[in-house]
């Protein structure tokens, strides 16, 4: 068994223009800046990307949006990124909005084998559109299907040579489910470590879902956000 | 006077009670955990994956793994936990999050609610808060009464795409507190200096009174 590749390049050579990749994390926090980078430098297009939202102008998905990488995406939350907005509204970028917990959801039921769920969120909304429903204690919920996805890429505080991953605080978000939902899981990781070295009780993500993982570098961690208080 | 902002915050923060898990939107929402009563012990829930989150960082503290779901650098309180956005919609969605208060652009007197989309001009995207509306057991929307151009926000019927259906339980805007019932909006209080017929006017729902509507005590 060998998951341990040098770097992102080598980690996404064989993705190619036309997949749909889920690409793990919220916002800015715990996205996988290395793979980012190397699809940037790779030059692949026409992809669907699958993640919460589509990063700033300049950092994280924008940067594929800058390249003109990104056919489609499918997002709960867009709002931070007027590139995004430009290419929406002229027709060159589809999007698909969709509740973040169904998004959510939806990873996760692909990642437990399970081809659909039945879901509350957009009942009477035009998320519901087109939808199949189903009546439960009186109540109707979407049929809404798992997704499928050539490629989940995540990012893990921690990862060993078997591919366990351990996450950080809320960069945890989608990456945990995303890394289950992948037909070919690439996770990258700020320490790499001999399998042994993590507690097994405190595993995330089982390295059967990891395919390849390596450790990356450089990570920026830009903040979206900066709120603080004075110290008194 | 009409309430500001914080004021809006600090009315509802009046509602929670001992032993919460609350969710709190973007905008006037996130100020109600500035408010929160003596002796009222809450756990705030960030969508995002973490109960127990704390205020923001002092300067200098600011941690990139760790932010809220507005995705603002924030912190966690004793007893808090991290999680993934499946178990963290999984919460919301089984119920166990007592209290969600979140902003609006429209709110209809049946409870219907509107505040993710403007077509044509904002594609920003809802977020969690179709999940929240769907599931919660106890909405309130923190709102100002009028748009900048001076038009009822409490209508009849909501104008733009629907978030949630029939699902809001309470409204706190600038000029006052309403609850949803079956006759439509109900006015409980009104904010300092605000009188009946100026809420009367403001508002384009179907609109009653409570008979010991009282003024708003901060």
């Amino acid at each position: 068994m060998n998951k341990v590749v040098a770097n992102a390049d080598e980690a996404i050579k064989d993705i190619e223009s036309g997949m749909t990749l889920m690409l793990g994390g919220f916002g800015l926090c715990g996205i996988p800046e290395n793979c980012i980078a190397a699809l940037v430098r790779k030059g692949v297009n026409n992809l669907t990307c699958i993640s919460n939202n589509a990063g700033v102008d300049d950092f994280g998905i924008g940067l594929l949006l800058q390249q003109k990488q990104v056919k489609k995406m499918i997002s709960s939350y867009v709002g931070e990124n007027a590139e995004f907005e430009r290419q929406l509204l002229s027709g060159e970028l589809e999007v698909e909005l969709i509740p973040q917990g169904t998004l959510a959801t939806r990873c996760m039921a692909s990642g437990y084998g399970m081809p659909a769920v039945y879901l509350l969120a957009g009942v009477g909304t035009e998320v519901a559109e087109g939808k199949e429903t189903r009546n439960f204690n009186g109540k109707d919920y979407l049929l809404e299907y798992a997704f499928d996805s050539d490629y989940a890429i995540v990012k893990a505080w921690k990862g060993d040579t078997m591919g366990n991953l351990v996450f950080k605080e809320t960069a945890r978000n989608f990456n945990p489910m995303m890394a289950m939902a992948g037909k070919i899981t690439i996770a990258e990781v700020e320490e790499l470590v001999p399998a042994g070295e993590l507690d097994p009780n405190e595993i995330h993500t089982p390295g059967i879902y990891v395919r390849h993982i390596f450790q990356g570098s450089n990570y920026e961690k830009r903040i979206e956000q900066r709120t603080v208080r004075k110290r008194s | 006077m009409a309430l500001n902002k914080e004021q809006i915050a600090q009315r509802i923060a009046k509602e929670l009670q001992d032993g919460y898990y609350v969710n709190l939107g973007i905008g006037i929402p996130t100020l109600v955990a500035n408010y929160i009563p003596e002796g009222v012990n809450v756990v705030l829930q960030s969508e995002n994956g973490l109960l127990g989150m704390g205020p923001f960082p002092f300067e200098g503290d600011e941690d990139p793994d760790l932010i809220n779901a507005g995705k603002q650098t924030i912190t966690t309180l004793p007893g808090s936990v991290f999680f993934d956005s499946a178990m963290s919609f999984g919460m919301i969605r089984a119920g166990k999050v007592d209290l969600t208060v979140l902003g609006a652009m429209e709110v209809a007197d049946n409870g219907d609610i509107a505040n993710w989309k403007i077509p044509g001009k904002m594609v920003k995207g809802m977020g969690g808060a179709m999940d929240l509306v769907a599931a919660a057991k106890n909405i309130i929307v923190a709102m100002q009464h009028t748009n900048p151009k001076g038009e009822s926000k409490l209508l009849p019927k909501c104008t733009l795409p629907l978030t949630g259906v029939k699902c809001i339980k309470k409204v706190v805007t600038d000029l006052g507190v309403f609850d949803i019932t079956p006759d439509g909006f109900r006015c409980l209080e009104y904010a300092p200096g605000v009188t009946i017929d100026e809420i009367k006017a403001k508002t384009a729902g179907r609109l009653t009174i409570a008979d010991d509507v009282k003024e708003i005590v901060l």
